[in-house]
């Protein structure tokens, strides 16, 4: 989508290396307005150095960085992106609400607290130190700090890791409100249901390139696999050795398995027990894809998942 | 949520300019909120403040007197400069090296803060935190000791306590910048101690062996405290050579923080 609107961030043919690391290997990416763009890959896959380069923290050996037409280590840049990273201890004496203070003080035309408190679902914790918070606590204040500037362009690290369902969903209802104000927002997960749940556009990335970008359907669509689940007296480890099966495994009392060739597994499956029960055939969620893109191009090297 | 979806859209580029008012209003949280993140954090106030006024209070005050009439005169330079050196290894150099580790640094340095708030609000915590020591020590010593102080040499000693500060901050950048994480406080403590000890603020150096003496030349503490002693009346020497060595020794500091930085980003 809006792929004939001007990107609002991105990257041309960079690379950057850590000692004789490729870390990203000549990645090309463009970041639109009003889109969820999710960024995934494996540990070491090269997210983490992607963001960087795009907030500026780190600068690329080659090619070119560009946020809003800028250098992202400029300051005019970055006044219109927000930023949640994975992991940042803010001081543990200081309240929520001046926090928000602090960080709407960096922005131009920041959101007024309340409205930021509210979208966040931080509203009764503004007068609460950050250390007395619960960890989902914690996270939900960090997404208020994100969004507090009015940015332009919004960068999810792992923004859920630690909250509980509910947690969960009104985050997502919150990046949807803001999508829907016009906001780009750069996600990056581990948390493949979120992607799905949320991503207009998902660019997979393994080995510091780009396996794999379009939208959910796209991706899933590339990887022909269909889950198969029912009840059977059939166990997993049996059915995991027929040719066709791809995966196979006990979820509770139901067969699960994954599979290129759905019919003739069923027909099997049926002949095999009489008496199988609740069968369902459905298409290949973004994990399989995912699990699916990323087994072959990790394959060859394992030594380099430790640089992350 | 209809009522927000159209003011992102109606922003003009022209309000993405920040003014100059908004611009100052940046450094000025940023350095409220350092103040109060220490302010409110008894691992901090305890060395900083505490210290120096119990120790002032029983070696300088109970005690004072066994050492001879001038003793609380010549530890309230002592004890003061003693204080003033904590918030910039503390504050300053055990806060940063705790914060490049734990991420705080990166998410800053990745929102649109504007450039020198952070340290400039770590400079004016460490100033304020040298200020309040500074006047503590002072209401002792002439409330309860009964020092006798001019106006003049009041002023003196709180100037001097409150830049004394600075070349602490600039020590604390360097070693923040060198030590990274849990470790940095007991290593800042290994420095701290021993070089107040070295530079005669517990022990007048008269009294230790000819190399210690010597020793004490080389540490910024022994230079502050003889401007102190200047400040209250017991100079032993000219003031400007001392300045002049402290701020060769900040310029020092900085330029192997800057070094580190420029390598290590």
């Amino acid at each position: 989508m809006n792929t004939n609107a001007s990107p609002i961030a991105q990257l041309s043919s960079v690379v950057k290396r850590y000692g004789n690391h490729t870390a990203v290997d000549g990645l090309d990416l463009m970041l639109h307005r009003g889109e969820i763009f999710a960024l995934l890959g494996p540990n070491g896959a090269g997210k983490s150095t992607t963001i960087s380069m795009l907030l500026g923290l780190v600068r690329p050996d080659a090619g070119r960085v560009e946020l809003f037409g800028e250098d992202p280590q400029q300051l005019v840049a970055r006044r219109r992106i927000g930023v949640m990273l994975q992991s940042a201890a803010l001081p543990p004496v200081v309240r929520v609400g001046e926090l928000l203070r602090l960080t709407a003080s960096y922005y131009p035309a920041p959101r007024d607290e309340r409205e930021t408190a509210e979208l966040a679902g931080v509203a009764d914790l503004l007068k609460r130190p950050y250390a007395a918070l619960s960890g989902g606590q914690q996270r939900r204040v960090q997404f208020a700090l994100a969004l507090c500037g009015r940015p332009e362009l919004l960068f999810l690290d792992e923004p859920t890791v630690g909250m509980d369902l509910e947690a969960r969903q009104k985050l997502w209802t919150a990046v949807r409100h803001l999508v829907a104000e016009g906001t780009g927002v750069v996600l990056t997960t581990h948390y493949l249901e979120e992607a799905e749940a949320l991503a207009n556009r998902v660019c997979v990335m393994a080995r510091g390139r780009v396996l794999s970008e379009g939208s959910v359907d796209d991706l899933r669509a590339r990887v022909a696999l269909k889950r198969v689940r029912c009840i059977s007296r059939l166990r997993a480890a049996d059915v995991a050795a027929w040719p066709e099966v791809a995966e196979a495994r006990d979820e509770g009392e139901r067969l699960w398995l994954s599979t290129d060739r759905a019919e003739i597994v069923v027909r099997r499956l049926l002949d095999a027990d009489a008496q199988l029960d609740e069968l369902e055939v459905q298409r290949a969620g973004l994990a399989e894809a995912f699990t699916e893109l990323t087994r072959a191009a990790e394959a060859p090297t394992a030594d380099t998942r430790e640089a992350a | 949520m209809n009522a927000v979806s159209s003011t992102v859209m109606s922003i003009a580029p022209a309000t993405r300019e920040m003014s100059r008012a908004r611009v100052f209003g940046a450094y000025l949280q940023e350095a409220r909120v350092e103040c109060l993140r220490y302010l409110r954090n008894p691992g901090f106030m305890i060395p900083t403040l505490i210290l120096p006024t119990a120790f002032y209070l029983m070696f300088g005050i109970l005690l004072g007197h066994a050492n001879g009439p001038e003793a609380p005169r010549y530890l309230l330079a002592a004890y003061g400069t003693f204080g003033v050196m904590s918030p910039g290894l503390f504050g300053f150099g055990v806060a940063l090296s705790m914060e490049r580790d734990n991420g705080l640094l990166t998410l800053k340095r990745a929102l649109p803060m504007p450039p020198g708030a952070y340290l400039l609000g770590k400079v004016v915590m460490a100033m304020f935190a040298a200020a309040v020591v500074s006047c503590v020590l002072v209401l002792l010593a002439t409330l309860v000791a009964h020092v006798q102080l001019s106006a003049a040499q009041m002023a003196a000693l709180f100037a001097t306590n409150l830049f004394g500060s600075l070349p602490f901050c600039a020590m604390g950048l360097m070693l923040g910048m060198l030590i990274k994480g849990s470790g940095a406080p007991g290593i800042v403590n290994l420095i701290y101690l021993p070089m107040a000890f070295l530079s005669g603020l517990w022990f007048p150096l008269s009294l230790m062996p000819k190399a210690v003496q010597n020793l004490a030349l080389a540490l910024p503490p022994y230079h502050l405290n003889q401007i102190a002693l200047s400040a209250v009346g017991l100079g032993q020497s000219a003031v400007w050579p001392h300045v002049a060595t402290l701020a060769a020794f900040s310029a020092g500091f900085l330029a192997i923080a800057a070094r580190r930085l420029r390598r290590h980003g």
